[in-house]
């Protein structure tokens, strides 16, 4: 792949400059909404809304006669938007229980939008050929008008998100709370969630129905790896779905062919992942490396403890014991010699000769210690 | 209103809740005074929980109303601070204590405008009260079940109400942040607050509250401690679930041998 070349489109080429604005738009404000998508429990109703949204764009096309974007997006949303409140409808009023009625709202609207578009691909209307992109998304073809779409409708999301950054944080902590203190959070949660439909269906022209809701997981996913701070994964969220829009538009649009939709969800995908293995704190890497230490650590512990128990019984802190002494008082005596290699490099304990062990100075004032915190406990 | 008689903190009248065709709470007349330490008492399912959020309005009534301090609550919600039952949460929320504590300001901040540094003091001022100031920056998923319930205290506190509502506050907290909540809420009252705490240890209920209302669906009894907390009432709480006292007094001081929960199966 051409880098330079790539760089060169990104500012100077109009198609690959349009393209790329408009990814990473859709991706910041994805990114955003998944955070909240996500802290509320909600990240899976996005598959839900983006597979509702296709029988809408359809519907739109096929009643308005029209291919403007702004149609389109309000036929996805109204459709999405309905797809929501029959899940609820459902789940209220029904004993169907919330994943199922996921799967049976997002398998009836996602059918019956396919019929609809390989009926419009029948008409004799040439025009119709542009709805399939909405399956899998087609990020060449998107055009000035979607970009400014796109940037109009994001751009009022992500506004509402900073002006009422304090009530989304209480409604997502604790709901009931934040209704005690007089917040109206009927009107805000349908205010985020409409928000949250809103980042789904500008998205669905470049990334497609399938596989949209992956750029509301993933990112957010990633994001929380990293930091315990809301507005934290917030930013870094927004940068992840910015970061894997635009190299998912660039890699697919310009001359692989490749669907644009599954190449940002594979981009989305890895920084996930990676997240998920190496991040500090959380990774998957560091807490299992964390946890070994700390088994390490306790092991050693009752090494030195029991070395401390047979001494003292000599009168002696520092007497010598045999390491055949210690395995038998030890749960795991495979790991005793472990645990005196570790407790010698730290200075606790010596080898005397042969396989006799024996306190250091240093390590009885550590055991001392250990014993001491042990009473106060 | 004369000067003898004490102001009522919270007037229910006729309050009946129901979830679908369940009444949870049934016809209950309540008029708590301003300024005591009120313990809502009854078991499982009586409505404790529902009766506490429709003081702050989270629930409709299918008949009745609340009055705080002889007004409609969505007049005075300033009025009321808020302590949730601790498990309604998700502590692992991205969220450090101080910011917890100052959701606790949100009301009064009203929209948008964010919390500032007169806030941030406040926060602080009640982490310190309930001790946890050392906390303070701390991500809440590292906290105990005990230090989670210490900083739902400090958020309520500071919401600066007149009346506080608690949901359990005592779950699950070990004896030393028991007396430490306690603590506080004997504070409050000396400050002139009402304080209503749903409870569940009956044998607390003399020691730490001048006031009790037994509840189970209906209203059984309220009113002070020392007049309303009797085998009789209790008995009717509980139907046949408690077995009581050999002497049949406990004015004010029962002793944890005279209260055995019979297994509910004997129900």
């Amino acid at each position: 792949m051409d880098w330079a070349k790539i760089i060169h489109d990104l500012f100077f080429d109009y198609t690959v400059r349009t393209v790329a604005t408009g990814s990473t738009l859709l991706g910041i404000v994805s990114g955003v909404l998944g955070v909240f998508a996500m802290l509320r429990r909600q990240s899976l109703l996005g598959d839900t809304v983006s597979h509702a949204a296709l029988p809408g764009v359809a519907l739109a096309f096929l009643l308005l006669n029209s291919k403007a974007p702004l149609v389109l997006l309000l036929g996805a949303m109204t459709a999405g938007w309905l797809g929501m409140l029959a899940l609820m409808a459902i789940v209220r009023n029904t004993r169907i229980k919330l994943d199922s009625a996921m799967a049976l709202i997002l398998s009836v609207f996602f059918g019956f939008g396919i019929v609809l578009l390989s009926y419009t691909q029948r008409l004799p209307d040439a025009s119709q050929a542009g709805l399939n992109k909405f399956l899998f998304g087609q990020a060449a073809t998107m055009l000035e008008a979607d970009v400014i779409t796109i940037g109009i409708l994001g751009g009022i999301a992500l506004l509402l998100v900073i002006v009422l950054w304090k009530e989304f944080k209480i409604l997502s902590f604790d709901r009931d709370y934040a209704a005690g203190l007089g917040f109206p959070v009927g009107v805000l949660d349908i205010l985020l969630t409409t928000l949250l439909v809103t980042a789904i269906v500008i998205g669905l022209q470049a990334v497609g129905v399938i596989l949209m809701s992956a750029m509301v997981v993933a990112p957010a996913a990633a994001a929380r790896q990293w930091s315990d701070r809301l507005w934290v994964i917030v930013v870094l969220s927004a940068g992840f779905g910015a970061f894997s829009g635009v190299s998912g538009v660039l890699i697919s649009g310009t001359r692989t062919g490749l669907a644009t939709g599954p190449t940002i969800v594979v981009i989305a995908s890895t920084i996930a992942l990676l997240s998920l293995l190496f991040a500090p704190n959380r990774g998957v890497i560091f807490t299992s490396f964390r946890d070994l230490k700390n088994k390490r650590t306790m092991r050693a512990e009752t090494v030195i403890q029991s070395l401390y128990l047979l001494a003292k019984q000599h009168g002696d802190p520092q007497y010598p014991h045999a390491e055949a002494v210690l395995r038998t008082m030890s749960a795991n005596p495979l790991s005793v010699k472990r645990s005196l290699k570790h407790l010698e490099s730290n200075g606790l304990v010596a080898n005397v000769h042969e396989s006799r062990w024996a306190l250091t100075a240093q390590g009885v004032l550590h055991v001392e210690k250990l014993v001491a915190r042990r009473r106060f406990l | 209103m004369t000067d003898t008689l004490p102001m009522s903190a919270i007037t229910v009248n006729d309050l009946t809740v129901a979830y679908k065709d369940q009444p949870v709470l049934w016809d209950v007349d309540l008029d708590i005074p301003a300024g005591t330490l009120v313990a809502i008492v009854g078991p499982n399912g009586a409505g404790k929980t529902t009766l506490l959020k429709s003081f702050l309005g989270l629930v409709r009534p299918a008949a009745g109303q609340v009055l705080i301090f002889n007004k409609p609550f969505s007049q005075q919600r300033r009025m009321l601070g808020y302590v949730p039952q601790r498990g309604s949460v998700d502590w692992d929320f991205p969220t450090s204590v101080a910011d917890v504590v100052m959701m606790g300001r949100y009301g009064t901040l009203g929209w948008v405008r964010r919390p500032g540094s007169a806030d941030r003091l406040k926060a602080l001022k009640a982490l310190e009260q309930v001790g946890m100031l050392e906390f303070a920056e701390r991500q809440i998923s590292q906290l105990s079940g005990g230090q989670q319930q210490r900083v739902f205290l400090a958020r309520a506190l500071v919401q600066e109400a007149q009346i506080y509502l608690m949901d359990e506050p005592f779950q699950g907290v070990d004896a030393v942040t028991e007396r430490a909540i306690v603590e506080i809420l004997r504070n409050l009252r000396e400050g002139g607050k009402t304080v209503v705490v749903v409870h569940h240890d009956l044998q607390t209920i003399a020691e730490y509250f001048d006031w009790v209302a037994l509840l189970n669906v209906r209203k059984i009894a309220a009113g002070p401690v020392a007049e309303v907390f009797t085998e009789e009432h209790l008995r009717r709480t509980y139907g046949g679930r408690l077995a009581l006292f050999s002497d049949g007094k406990l004015n004010g001081s029962v002793l944890p041998e005279q209260l055995i929960e019979l297994p509910e199966a004997i129900h």
